[in-house]
């Protein structure tokens, strides 16, 4: 009959159930994101253990409304029992090689709800600039940002970019890398980069943080205590990748250091003897800790619950360092397959899209160690001119 | 517009708050532009042989830029907008300066592909914005191909009514006009590509028997290969077709076309095999994809057009007009085939090494910029015959969403490649200079992405 509606009877109303309330918390590893969907004629449900779980189902059921020509939305009958297969999704920004404005930041965490990740990466500091302003330390942004005034995150951008994220069931894991990729803090931090030495004389550069001093481990103590309240999150990323050594061999206060270390010429050992008191002070402060891989591929002693970050394409195939890290016992999470910067001709999302976590040898146990993964977006050839069609 | 890019939207000049006690510093009032030649061209369209060069005399009171014609004196009002900078305090500056320049090349083109995504009039017109701060002076517009047809025609409707992504990716006469007109008043000519007779799939869906029916032994298949080459009614459309772009596009020519034109359709058709037969081509059907091109070439050249074509319309030995330009695409031994196009006296235009589409990591600004377009064997009167070059977008990863950044500054190294003498070749003053034009690009508007590692004062918003 003409007046027949195609449609059944309209929904107005999408029930949400949640079994354990938890709305004023933050996101954490052990979130619950599993989410139950019920449409059925006159009856839109949504239920979840948590929050996180009815958030995630929300971005589903948004997938899911349709328009038709007349310009009448519909959904159809469906149900659906849904949960993450890893716990760890994340997207790394570099806000370091170049500054992104708070509204990049922001709206890259939007984009990330709408595609279920839950982990912000903030690599937020390098060698370039440094533009997280300090309260402890007020002078590593004014020396060290591109330009104190505009190219740097105060503490309210930075509570900003926290609370966005949570509101969305994002966690925002920040990272300070150190002793590498410290070039900018060495202007507002006088005396904690190594000066490098051409044969008996400094020659005016500055390599890694100098790990033999006492103020250094004074220094990183009060940033870190700073950060550790300032990001809520139980993990910060400690960094610890490609420390080049060339600046601390030239430096001969450091060379009678390791004599004195019994260190010999391996200079791993001094890279260890820093992390390991970095990790020290994380640990002290209440926090886990994730690193580069190269933490573990050095030795470092680390504590049984770090995570690795997987990240090298090069020599060894990146399933056998995922091998071997969960081998040791310890979590891993993998990016190597996932350097998103690395852009090429074509649809690329295809190799990205066929990458296996799980495909390494090891036991069932050594499987259950990979929490997960992260996608990466360098930032030296990245700005808010092209981060968005970039990244998505 | 140029007195905006200089000093900003919202502001007059304004004195800069000098320190107490400075002596008064020369101040430049005016510049005066001169056209020098009776007839400027203000009224009319840029051409192949119109006049670029200028000379710019920075001196206080008051600057002249002088120019034969109008096209001069706006890439001379670009360099002199270049050389304005501001100062901490506010204050614009300009060197005292003597700058007499004129283009290495006469043809620097960009290609905007807008078959394969359709790209939004605004950002066809903010491209031509950026194609003006880089000198380029062609705008070399793909319009369709087998993807999509967005071009209205006024003759033949059907044409994007059917072969049109949606109503919503069109260009309509209006459309097209308000392009012509925007990129004239950047001294930028726009010249159409109608790409036939292979690329033509979203023709057919607008236009019955058009296109060639391909065959599976004694049954056609319901698929269609190249444009029809043995029917009359081929060359009426085409006569009717090409009589409307010759009369919408007002610049000297059109380009043709003539690439990757598939044969196994045509080889698989019973009456195309009758016709080669007939004709007595054999089974080289080269000869009769030229006997295609050799008839559209008479048709446009009857309406008074030159005409561009890819390099296969002449490897396939077409019989051109001698003022054929020949587009050289493919980059195996492109320097070799520069040697053989102007070897036979043909013009060329140089697109092969400066495929911009083809992204990859890193700052490949820098191969492009290492480009010589005369690296080829041949002789003085040769080297003549090549007049410029294209940076070609192809649009099968591009649309509005990143064509700007995915085009800028990259598209930049070329424009000074083609612009620039030949010993401009310094990298890393080609670095210092392409960062900073960069920031300018971006506080004019364009969102031309990064070169490395930096920042700029006025960030993109």
């Amino acid at each position: 009959a003409e007046n027949e509606q195609p449609w059944g009877t309209p929904c107005t109303q999408l029930l949400v159930f949640v079994a354990t309330p938890g709305c004023d918390g933050f996101p954490s590893l052990d979130s619950k994101e599993s989410y139950k969907l019920s449409v059925s004629e006159g009856s839109l449900l949504l239920s979840a253990d948590a929050v996180w779980g009815a958030l995630r189902g929300l971005e589903t059921f948004s997938q899911l409304v349709g328009r038709d020509e007349n310009g009448t939305y519909y959904i159809n009958k469906t149900e659906i029992v849904d949960f993450p297969r890893f716990p760890h999704r994340g997207l790394l920004l570099d806000t370091s090689r170049h500054y992104l404005p708070l509204r990049a930041i922001l709206e890259t965490l939007d984009v990330m709800a709408y595609n279920k990740f839950n982990v912000f990466h903030w690599h937020i500091v390098d060698d370039p600039s440094f533009p997280y302003e300090s309260l402890t330390f007020p002078e590593l942004s004014k020396q060290g940002a591109f330009n104190a005034m505009t190219h740097v995150y105060t503490a309210s951008d930075v509570q900003t970019v926290i609370e966005y994220a949570r509101l969305r069931g994002i966690r925002v894991i920040a990272e300070f890398d150190t002793p590498g990729h410290t070039l900018s803090w060495g202007p507002g931090a006088p005396g904690l980069l190594t000066p490098c030495y051409l044969g008996r004389d400094p020659s005016g550069t500055y390599g890694p943080i100098n790990p033999i001093l006492n103020s250094t481990y004074q220094f990183v103590s009060s940033l870190f205590q700073e950060v550790s309240a300032v990001f809520p999150d139980f993990f910060l990323h400690l960094g610890g990748d490609e420390v080049d050594f060339t600046c601390w061999k030239s430096n001969p206060k450091i060379r009678a250091f390791m004599k004195e270390m019994g260190f010999g010429k391996d200079y791993k050992k001094l890279e260890s003897f820093y992390i390991q008191r970095l990790l020290d002070i994380i640990s002290s402060l209440g926090k886990g800790y994730i690193v580069w891989q190269e933490v573990f591929d050095n030795g470092v002693k680390v504590r049984p619950d770090t995570i690795i970050h997987v990240w090298k394409e090069s020599s060894t195939r990146y399933a056998e360092e995922m091998a071997n890290v969960t081998k040791a016992g310890y979590r891993a999470l993998l990016s190597a397959p996932w350097y998103l910067n690395r852009i090429s001709y074509g649809q690329d999302w295809m190799a990205a899209y066929q990458v296996e976590p799980l495909k390494f040898e090891g036991s069932p146990e050594q499987k259950d160690r990979v929490i997960g993964g992260e996608a990466c977006m360098w930032g030296e050839y990245v700005d808010v001119t092209n981060l968005t069609p970039r990244l998505w | 517009r140029y007195y905006e890019y200089m000093f900003g939207q919202s502001r007059q000049p304004k004195r800069g708050r000098r320190p107490p006690g400075a002596r008064a510093e020369p101040e430049l009032l005016q510049l005066q532009v001169v056209i020098e030649s009776g007839d400027p061209g203000c009224h009319g369209y840029p051409h192949l042989a119109s006049s670029e060069a200028y000379h710019l005399t920075v001196t206080e009171p008051v600057a002249i830029l002088k120019a034969d014609e109008v096209w001069g004196a706006l890439r001379g009002l670009e360099t002199f907008s270049q050389l304005v900078h501001e100062d901490d305090y506010g204050s614009f500056l300009v060197n005292e300066s003597e700058i007499d320049d004129f283009p290495r090349f006469a043809h620097r083109g960009i290609l905007l592909d807008t078959s394969r995504h359709y790209l939004p009039l605004k950002s066809i017109l903010t491209n031509l914005d950026a194609m003006a701060f880089n000198k380029f002076n062609v705008l070399h517009w793909h319009i369709v191909d087998d993807q999509s047809f967005p071009y209205q025609s006024i003759y033949f409707p059907e044409l994007s009514d059917k072969g049109a992504y949606s109503y919503n990716h069109i260009y309509t006469p209006t459309d097209v006009q308000l392009v012509i007109e925007y990129a004239r008043l950047r001294g930028i000519r726009v010249i159409p590509e109608f790409d036939t007779p292979g690329h033509t799939q979203s023709w057919g869906k607008g236009q019955k028997d058009l296109l060639t029916p391909c065959y599976n032994g004694r049954q056609p298949t319901g698929s269609f290969g190249p444009v029809n080459p043995i029917l009359n009614t081929t060359y009426d459309f085409m006569t009717k077709f090409f009589k409307e772009i010759s009369s919408v596009f007002p610049d000297a020519y059109i380009h043709l076309g003539g690439d990757e034109v598939d044969f196994s359709c045509w080889k698989s058709n019973p009456d195309v095999k009758e016709f080669m037969r007939k004709q007595g081509f054999g089974i080289d059907y080269a000869k009769l994809e030229s006997y295609y091109i050799q008839k559209i070439l008479d048709i446009v050249s009857s309406y008074n057009k030159g005409y561009m074509v890819w390099q296969e319309v002449f490897d396939n030995k077409a019989r051109l007009k001698p003022d054929t330009v020949v587009e050289v695409w493919m980059n195996n031994n492109y320097a070799h085939e520069l040697s053989a196009v102007t070897g036979a006296g043909f013009t060329a235009i140089l697109a092969a090494p400066w495929y911009l589409d083809y992204i990859s990591y890193g700052q490949d600004w820098k191969k492009y910029y290492s480009v010589e377009p005369l690296n080829f064997p041949g002789s003085e009167k040769q080297k003549k015959l090549l007049i410029g070059g294209e940076a070609c977008l192809w649009g099968e990863f591009v649309d509005a969403t990143n064509l700007t950044p995915r085009l800028w500054p990259r598209a930049s190294a070329v424009g000074e490649r083609l612009w620039s003498s030949k010993n401009v070749t310094n990298l890393q003053d080609a670095y210092k200079r392409l960062t900073n034009h960069r920031c300018r690009m971006l506080r004019r508007g364009i969102a031309a992405e990064p070169v490395f590692i930096g920042y700029c004062a006025y960030e993109a918003r």
